[in-house]
This record gives C-alpha cells, structure tokens and sequence, in this order.
C-alpha cells in the first residue's frame, strides 16, 4: 500500500499541490483524474521520487520514502514499474533489450532466462515475436504495450501508470486499460493511473480520486462518480454533451 | 555562475558512484568508445594529414633562406604539430562532432522522459550515462591525438615531397633534431583534459536540458562552444604550467 501526508508541492510562488492525503491499495485500480494543470502528473512525480515534495511524505508499506537517500531508495525502486506518457523506451535498444535492461542491471539470471522472461512479458502485452524491432519501428499502442512489458519485467509490487490513452484511438484505448486491470488483478499491485479518459474511469476506476486546484476534491468509485452532485467534478466528468446525455439515461 | 559550476561538480560527482552492475557499464563503455574513436577516426585523418602538409609549407615560406638551414622546418612542423596543433586542433573538431552528439542525444532522453525511467528503476542515471562517455573520451581521444600526430608530421613529408623547396631529407632529420620528450608529455596531458572536458561539458548541457526539440537544440550548441572556450582555457593553463 502507498500512502501519502499532507503532500504540499511549490515551483518558485506556484503551489501545484496543497496538501494531498490518500492510500493506494494494493489489487485494485487507482486512478488520479483532474483537468490540465490540476496536479496529477506532479503528485505521480511525487508519489515515485522525480519530484521531492516541498513538503508532507510518503510511505510504500509503511517505509518513509521521501526522506530515504538515494541508495535506500534502490531496493523500493526495484519494485516499481512505470509506463511513461510517451512510453519512455531507450531508443538505442530493440524491444526486448528495453525489457531485459532492468534484470541485467539488477538480477543473476542467466543470459536464456533474461531471454525468457522478455519473451514472457511480450506475450503477456499480445508482442509475441517483436523483441527485435526497435521503438522507431513501433505504433504509439505497441510502444506503450513494450513499455508495460518493461514495467512488469521486475515482478513489480507498485505500477504508475501516467496517461496511458493519450494519443490512442478508443480501441487500443481500451486494450491498454484492460491490460493494467488484468496485471493489476494477476499480481495483486498496487496500481496508480493518472488519467484524464472518461472511458478509463468508467472501465476501470477501482478507485478514484480528482484533483482541482492542486487540492483533492473529491474520491470514490467509478459506480459513484455518475451519481455525484459535486459541481467540479460533474463539470470535468460530464464536459461533453454526449456524456451529459448518457448520464440523463442513467 | 558558480550554480552552475557547483551542480556541474555535483553531477560529476554522481557520473562516478559504484556503479549498479560492472559488466553493464562496461559494456557501455566499450560502445562509447567505439563510437568516440572510431566514429571520429576518418575526420582525424583528413585534418590531420592537412594540418600538417600546410604548416610544412607555410613554415618553409617562412624560413627558408640561405642563412637558415633547412632542417630547421622538419623540427619547427614536429614541435608545432605535437605541441598545439594536433591536440587542440583535433579537440575543437571532436568538440564539435562528439560534443554536439552527446549534448543532443542526453538532451533527448531528458525530454523524452528516458532519464526518468532510469531513475524509476533505481539506476544511477548519471553514472550510466555520463561515466562510460567520460571514460571513453579519456582513453580515446588521447588515442586520435597520437594518430593525428603521425598524419600530420606525414602529412608535412609529403608536402615536402610534392614541393623542391625543402627536401624529404632534410625534413626527416628536422623531425629528430634537438628532440625535446617534454613535448610528448605536454601533448598527452593536453589530449586528455580536453577529452575529459568536451564529454564531461556536453553530457552537463544535456543532462539538465528541459523543455522540447528546441532546448536539446540550444543545449548541443551550449556544449560545443562552452567545450570550445574551455578546451582553449586549459591549453593555456597546461602551456603555461608544463612548458
């Protein structure tokens, strides 16, 4: 589980986010929604350390990890994956060496079970067959399909996931989705997706909090989030007249 | 000013932590140099083989008269080519071609987010990146200076040999006349620290790029001419200090 304290984040006078608690459990979909420059990147930045919070901690089972050095930080990030908003992959390395980076920085296995486990993690993304191409080669959806593959190389115990549809037509949209529900589910993670795709809260919002102005405004499920009478929230949820339209139906 | 210097040492700093796995960094290493020496090998070549066929000629424009003898050219080419030309020369070249590939391509991964996911995973994303290029640059640079060194000193043979006014001869025994080893020395250290500082400069620039295509643009072009100003600062202090 991933807590976070009263998690307070400035850039020069700006203060993005004021003071953000919340926990993140383990085996089910979190997922931090929010308008543009709402502050859900930055408290994902917070959450995995590529931001240190101005101020407020926080913990990955119970384990400050705000105020550990960087060392003592190796051993919690070995059990974080991450998928980037634009996948990330080293454009130096084919597919399945992106894969296999982490283990042959981190693990013993043998060059075959290196091998294997990047097979594993393609045919677990539907990229069986693929490992030798190189990023320039891949479509936006098969790039962000090699970079879950690389985020679950390590077994993960924490997957961020930042704006995994942005830039996907709905389909590959929602096989992405699919994708981080079922890792979620299989190996019990505990999952924080940042988004702002109605079709992703909808399917997939186990959990879900919406940030506005920097603050968290509001927190439920997906069940509950087309019943909810807060203005802000109704206003980015229900922006489109087509999804004012289907909430009327409900 | 001195921010910038102070995170400029910092990184350096980190760039030289344990690193996480040995066989992986070193397998960094080798590629690094792969691509710094023999990437830059066929431009050495061609500069240097002119370099020292146009310091030949101009030397011997110069100098030649009854009252000289005509050795005097063969040693003034080897001093002036060991001493400045190859490597400051060839510095300011690779500053160019390696600099602006290493600014760029760290710049790249930086806005490209390739950085943070390094970092994710725990790696020390400086050591990774800037360690093996720094090594690389240290060991292969001095490298290209030697064989620059030899092309230009042949180079100037063969302008000797395509012109009558100073034969082979007497350029060959200028080489050996009056031979002073401390010339080598000053060459070595020279080629070196500027190695050091061309990957160390260009992999800063690029490491603390932000923003987009634009950024990474002006990040390669900061580290070429901070690289280019520094590499002429140091050949002074090293002159100035060895000589």
């Amino acid at each position: 589980m991933i807590e976070t304290k009263e998690i307070v984040k400035t850039f020069g006078d700006n203060e993005v986010l004021k003071g953000i608690n919340d926990e993140f459990k383990p085996g089910r979909n979190n997922l931090i929604i929010g308008g543009s420059g709402s502050g859900k990147t930055t408290l994902l930045k917070c959450i995995v350390g590529l931001h240190e919070p101005t101020q407020g901690e926080v913990f990955f089972d119970g384990q400050n990890f705000t105020n550990m050095p960087f060392r003592e930080r190796v051993p919690i990030r070995k059990e974080i994956g991450m998928l980037f908003q634009n996948s990330a992959l080293f454009d130096s390395m084919s597919v399945e060496e992106n894969i296999m980076f982490p283990l042959n920085l981190f693990t013993d296995m043998s060059k075959s079970e290196k091998q294997d486990r990047a097979n594993f993690c393609l045919k677990r993304v539907n990229l069986e067959g693929k490992g030798k191409l190189h990023p320039s080669e891949l479509s936006g959806g098969m790039k962000k399909r090699v970079g879950i593959a690389r985020a679950i190389s390590m077994q993960p115990k924490y997957l961020f996931v930042d704006e995994p549809n942005s830039g996907l037509d709905p389909l590959t949209s929602i096989l992405i989705d699919h994708l981080i529900s079922d890792l979620t589910q299989e190996y019990n993670t505990t999952t924080v997706v940042v988004t702002h795709d109605m079709n992703s809260v909808m399917g997939i919002g186990d959990h879900i909090i919406f940030l506005h102005g920097g603050q968290k405004w509001w927190e439920g499920s997906n069940k509950e989030i087309a019943h909810t009478d807060n203005r802000e929230l109704n206003e980015f949820v229900f922006a489109s007249p087509f999804t004012k339209a289907a909430r009327e139906k409900l | 000013m001195f921010h910038s210097l102070g995170r400029y040492l910092l990184l350096l700093r980190l760039s030289f932590r344990k690193p996480e796995k040995f066989s992986v960094y070193w397998a960094e290493v080798m590629r690094e140099m792969v691509s710094e020496g023999l990437g830059s090998l066929g431009i050495i070549v061609i500069i240097s083989l002119f370099i020292g066929a146009v310091a030949t000629i101009q030397t011997a424009f110069q100098l030649v008269s009854d009252f000289i003898p005509k050795t005097v050219v063969g040693g003034i080419t080897r001093d002036s080519t060991i001493l400045e030309f190859s490597p400051t020369i060839c510095a300011l070249v690779l500053a160019g071609r390696i600099g602006s590939s290493i600014a760029s391509q760290i710049g790249t991964m930086r806005v490209t987010e390739q950085i943070d996911a390094l970092e994710i995973m725990g790696v020390n994303a400086p050591g990774f990146l800037i360690s093996p290029k720094i090594i690389a640059g240290v060991t292969m640079i001095p490298v290209l200076v030697i064989i620059s060194v030899i092309l230009g000193l042949s180079g100037g043979y063969l302008a000797c040999a395509a012109s009558k006014e100073v034969s082979t001869a007497d350029y060959l025994a200028g080489l050996t006349d009056g031979f002073n080893p401390l010339i080598v020395t000053v060459c070595a250290v020279k080629a070196i620290v500027f190695g050091f500082l061309i990957n160390s400069i260009c992999a800063y620039q690029g490491f603390y790029t932000s923003g987009g295509a634009l950024e990474v643009g002006q990040a390669a072009t900061r580290g070429v001419v901070y690289s280019c100003i520094m590499i002429l600062f140091a050949d002074l202090v090293i002159s100035r200090v060895l000589l």
